[in-house]
């Protein structure tokens, strides 16, 4: 017996996954967690982006064709929160799972067990939100942000099992950053310093914080609304002696630090592909990181900015303002630092490069459009219309999603050991770049003309423009499909990749061979000055 | 090399044209002097942008243009500058303070609320707005619901859509030309918002909540807007209608509306004989109960039942009444006493319990509703 155990123990360096369904269920691995992030994400990806189409399809052109406007506001809040907490954030996840332990040369996570849980929570969390969609009173129908009392005294029965899934992907998201911030603080390699450390641990380092500081905000939110439903309470009822106000406060004190959560990973990744692919190092590492802090620091004194029109205060109007703006420099900073390292390089323009570049180009503009809107005089004409929603989706789908997309290709051979196929990686790069403008440029648009947002049918002179983004938007939903496509041609028929499998790349994850062997770092690395970032 | 760079400032001009010139792309100027204000800040950080993303994205595609390795292209080695990273830090900065100047200003002007030559109280509900004009006392002196008034047929693809399609009201907000017109903003229910863009004012109606808004309107005619904020189902189908008036036609107007009310404040101790209760409740039905209960009574059950021949048709009239004054909490049903006064509460009850075949056989008088809340 004693033996048998022994024997066992031996052989923990070498062995591989273990067989069938159990291996994904019980799994502690690093890698086969950030997979079954990564898939589940796309799955996200797949679901949203149908009750998307949902939408545009309705908006199509003016008068009600296919849903009940009571439907539409289903569709446009499942849509939402399916893809902030569904497919971008997990999908981040994944990735930090797959790339830091091999970035910072550690074996695996801190908690591996832990991260095992908090992957699994997600499945039946989403399972329980989509599920209300089938119910005879219909799912959530109050908006991503689910402002009270729409979302409490007015809102379907089904909102208690909103509330349940929010507190659920709270406690996933929870435990994800305790990992991450556990595993960069503790498992670096000797000689990674913390300003050696790349720039995506960088940025999920920071993300982490976020997270943790937000999250339980987000969970004392819907604590607080399933009280006011079920136990009598009355924080945001009116009537009660509540304020509905104060529930926007909580939320965007959760929700703007909430956007840059999902955008502050986009900046580590692209800083990783930008000079792989311009074969030159990245301009300004200490002031990338410095603005990254500073970043996050400022997301925690912007967030009424989302509230400008509840009427608040000449003086607490100021305040916002000024901090919203100031949020532009560092952002700024970073996009110089990107051009400046692109800046007499030597590029190549493979399909990571190509997400790049788009990434860099169009979340400047909706960076831009957000300088715009912090300004508030025009944001009381620009609040609530599709100029916003033009705006959130430029830093959202060509911003985040797009980094995500570039993670996946630079990163595809390290994780797989093939290539995938260029020119089919292009090709799905051109019909998301073109499908992503067609879509949102002209919300711009419509925005500026006055069309109200979550609106199932709109007044004749925004017709045009609605159209042509509905078009835009089913050419790149359509083209998700060719990206699914081109990830299981490169997995069953891609070359061989090589370990550096792009010549530019810089980093631990590059020292080892491809694909990376299921247990890699057991004994920690040396950390050269060449796959440092200093 | 000079070919590109020809290319490229062509395009970006075209796209500054397009910008620059396009009315419809653009937000209305609108016709107040805030308006004014507001589309001149729009612009400025328009082109501040346009101007930041031309040298940003000038230099970046030079770059992908120059330096690629398909043109042998050598990497150089440089790697950082402290003097580049102080000057765009600094720099940005200072534009944005001096952004920030008439922002200030435009924003200080728009928080002047006080001065006013009138107030109205503006209500939202699910899914309209009421319009209160208050006196110098802030007391009522009268008002009115506005409701869309864009026919089923037109939402649904059955006739041909109008040139206000989704924009238009059975009674629209008026107030007079060059006065100055305070807004107190309020909802009765969820979260809704006011806006009229040509006037650059959009206020949340937060229940619980009284707002502040207001305008000096210098030339008359008629101005739409929508609700804003989120509020349930018919979100989309709440417009915002404001006609601007010559002062004289206005105070003309304004008169008859208090001589109205006043008359309809003695109708509340009128005793009516029944057909002038049927045909006032048939009204009443009609615009405000025909939309759940179906013009013949039937409903749409179960979601909303049926008033024909049921018990309550026929049963007390006083727990009929009480129920269409207090409706039923955390269902479509409205508390219409909120809404609707006590003529008109009075005759759509006589109305329903003498309709479809329902036979109660009694009279509702307007003093039996305020008799009803009188003795509660
Ligand atoms: C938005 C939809 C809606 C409108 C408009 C509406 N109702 Fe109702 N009504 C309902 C619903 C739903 C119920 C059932 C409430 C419950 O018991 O849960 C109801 C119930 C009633 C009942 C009680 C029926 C019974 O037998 O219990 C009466 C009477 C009634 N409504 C009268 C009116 C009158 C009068 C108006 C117009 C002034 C009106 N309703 C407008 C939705 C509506
Ligand atoms: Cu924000
Ligand atoms: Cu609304």
């Amino acid at each position: 017996m004693s033996e048998a155990i022994s024997a066992v123990d031996h052989d923990d360096h070498s062995h591989g996954p273990a067989k069938g369904l159990t291996r994904w269920l019980f799994t502690t691995n690093h890698k086969d967690i950030g997979t079954l992030y990564l898939w589940f994400s796309f799955l996200m990806l797949l679901i949203g982006g149908v009750l998307a189409l949902v939408v545009r399809a309705e908006l199509f052109q003016p008068g009600l064709q296919f849903v009940s406007p009571d439907f539409f506001n289903q569709m446009t809040t499942n849509h939402g929160l399916i893809m902030v907490f569904g497919a971008i954030m997990p999908a981040f996840v994944g990735l930090a799972n797959w790339l830091i332990p091999m970035q910072v040369g550690a074996p695996d996570m801190a908690l591996p067990r832990m991260n095992n849980l908090s992957f699994w929570i997600l499945p039946f969390a989403f399972a329980m939100l989509i599920s209300t969609l089938f119910s005879e009173a219909g799912g959530p129908n109050f908006g991503w942000t689910f402002y009270a009392p729409l979302s409490t005294t007015y809102a379907p029965d089904s909102v208690t099992f909103f509330i349940l899934a929010v507190h659920m992907m709270g406690a996933s998201s929870i435990m994800g950053s305790i990992n991450i911030i556990a595993t960069i603080l503790n498992m670096r390699a000797p000689g990674m310093t913390l300003m050696k450390m790349p720039m995506f641990v960088w940025t999920w380092l920071i993300t982490a914080y976020l997270l943790l500081a937000v999250m339980p905000v987000l969970a004392g939110l819907v604590t607080m609304m399933l009280f006011d439903i079920h136990f009598g309470t009355s924080f945001f009822n009116a009537a009660g002696g509540g304020d509905p106000v104060l529930f926007q406060h909580i939320f965007w004190f959760f929700g703007h630090p909430e956007v840059y959560i999902m955008i502050l990973p986009a900046f580590g990744i692209v800083s990783h592909i930008i000079p792989a692919f311009a074969r030159k190092r990245l301009f300004g590492y200490d002031s990338m990181v410095y603005a990254v802090a500073s970043i996050a620091f400022l997301s925690f004194i912007v967030w009424a900015h989302h509230m400008f029109t509840v009427g608040m205060p000449l003086a607490g109007q100021l305040f916002f303002m000024y901090t919203t703006m100031l949020i532009a420099v560092p952002t700024g900073v970073k996009v110089f630092n990107w051009v400046s390292t692109m800046w007499r390089g030597s590029m190549t323009f493979e399909t990571p490069m190509l997400f790049s570049i788009a990434f860099v180009v169009l979340f400047t503009i909706g960076g831009f459009s957000g300088l715009m809107l912090a300004i508030t005089p025009a944001d009381y004409q620009y609040h609530d219309t599709y100029f916003v929603v033009a705006h959130f989706h430029y830093v959202l789908v060509p911003g985040a999603l797009f980094s995500i997309m570039a993670a996946v290709y630079f990163w595809f051979p390290k994780w797989t050991g093939k290539m995938y196929s260029e020119r089919l990686g292009k090709l799905h790069f051109w019909f998301s770049f073109v499908g992503v403008n067609i879509t949102f440029f002209p919300q711009h648009f419509s925005g500026l003309a006055g069309m109200p947002r979550r609106i199932p049918d709109y007044a004749l002179q925004f017709a045009d423009f609605n159209m042509v983004s509905s078009i835009g938007a089913f050419i790149f939903g359509f083209s998700q499909i060719l990206f699914l496509f081109v990830l299981i041609h490169g997995i069953r028929n891609g070359k061989p990749a090589a370990a550096r499998a792009w010549e530019g790349a810089r980093g631990l994850e590059w020292t080892l061979p491809s694909p990376a062997p299921y247990h890699s770092f057991t004994h920690p690395p040396k950390v050269t000055d060449d796959e440092a970032h200093a | 090399m000079k070919q590109s760079i020809k290319y490229i400032s062509v395009i970006l001009g075209l796209i500054m044209a397009g910008y620059g010139f396009a009315d419809e792309l653009n937000m209305p100027v609108g016709v107040t002097e805030i308006s004014r204000q507001v589309y001149g800040l729009h612009m400025t950080i328009f082109w501040v942008c346009v101007v930041i993303g031309a040298m940003v994205f000038g230099v970046m595609f030079w770059s992908i243009i120059s330096h690629r390795r398909s043109l042998g292209y050598k990497a150089a080695s440089f790697h950082e500058s402290t003097t580049l990273e102080l000057a765009w830090t600094i720099i940005p900065t200072i534009l944005l303070v001096i952004m920030a100047v008439p922002a200030t200003q435009v924003l200080i002007a728009m928080y002047d609320t006080g001065g006013e030559d009138m107030t109205v109280e503006v209500r939202g509900y699910q899914w309209k707005w009421q319009y209160k004009y208050l006196d110098d006392d802030y007391n009522q002196t009268f008002s009115f619901f506005s409701t869309l008034s864009t026919p089923k047929d037109q939402i649904e693809n059955r006739s041909v859509k109008g040139e206000h399609y989704l924009l238009e009201v059975d009674n629209h907000l008026r107030i007079p030309a060059n006065r100055k017109v305070r807004f107190l903003i309020t909802s009765e229910d969820v979260i809704h918002s006011w806006w009229v863009p040509d006037f650059a004012i959009k206020r949340d109606a937060v229940p619980g909540m009284l707002n502040e808004l207001w305008t000096i309107v210098p030339e008359t005619g008629f101005y739409r807007g929508q609700c804003t904020e989120l509020c349930g189902k018919d979100h989309g189908f709440m417009p915002v209608v404001v006609e601007v008036m010559e002062e004289a036609a206005f105070d003309t107007w304004y008169a008859q509306e208090v001589v109205a009310a006043a008359v309809r404040e003695e109708a509340m101790s009128k005793t009516f004989t029944s057909e002038e209760l049927m045909a006032e409740g048939k009204q009443v039905y009609t615009t405000f109960c025909a939309s759940c209960h179906l013009e013949n009574g039937q409903g749409i059950p179960p979601a909303f039942p049926s008033l024909v021949g049921t018990e309550m048709m026929t049963g007390p009239r006083d727990e009929h009444l009480r129920l269409v004054f207090d409706g039923v909490p955390g269902s479509a049903m409205q508390a219409f006493g909120k809404q609707l006064d006590a003529v008109q509460l009075a005759s759509v009850v006589h109305y329903e319990r003498h309709s479809w075949g329902n036979k109660a056989g009694d009279i509702t008088q307007p003093r039996d509703v305020i008799n009803l809340n009188s003795g509660q």
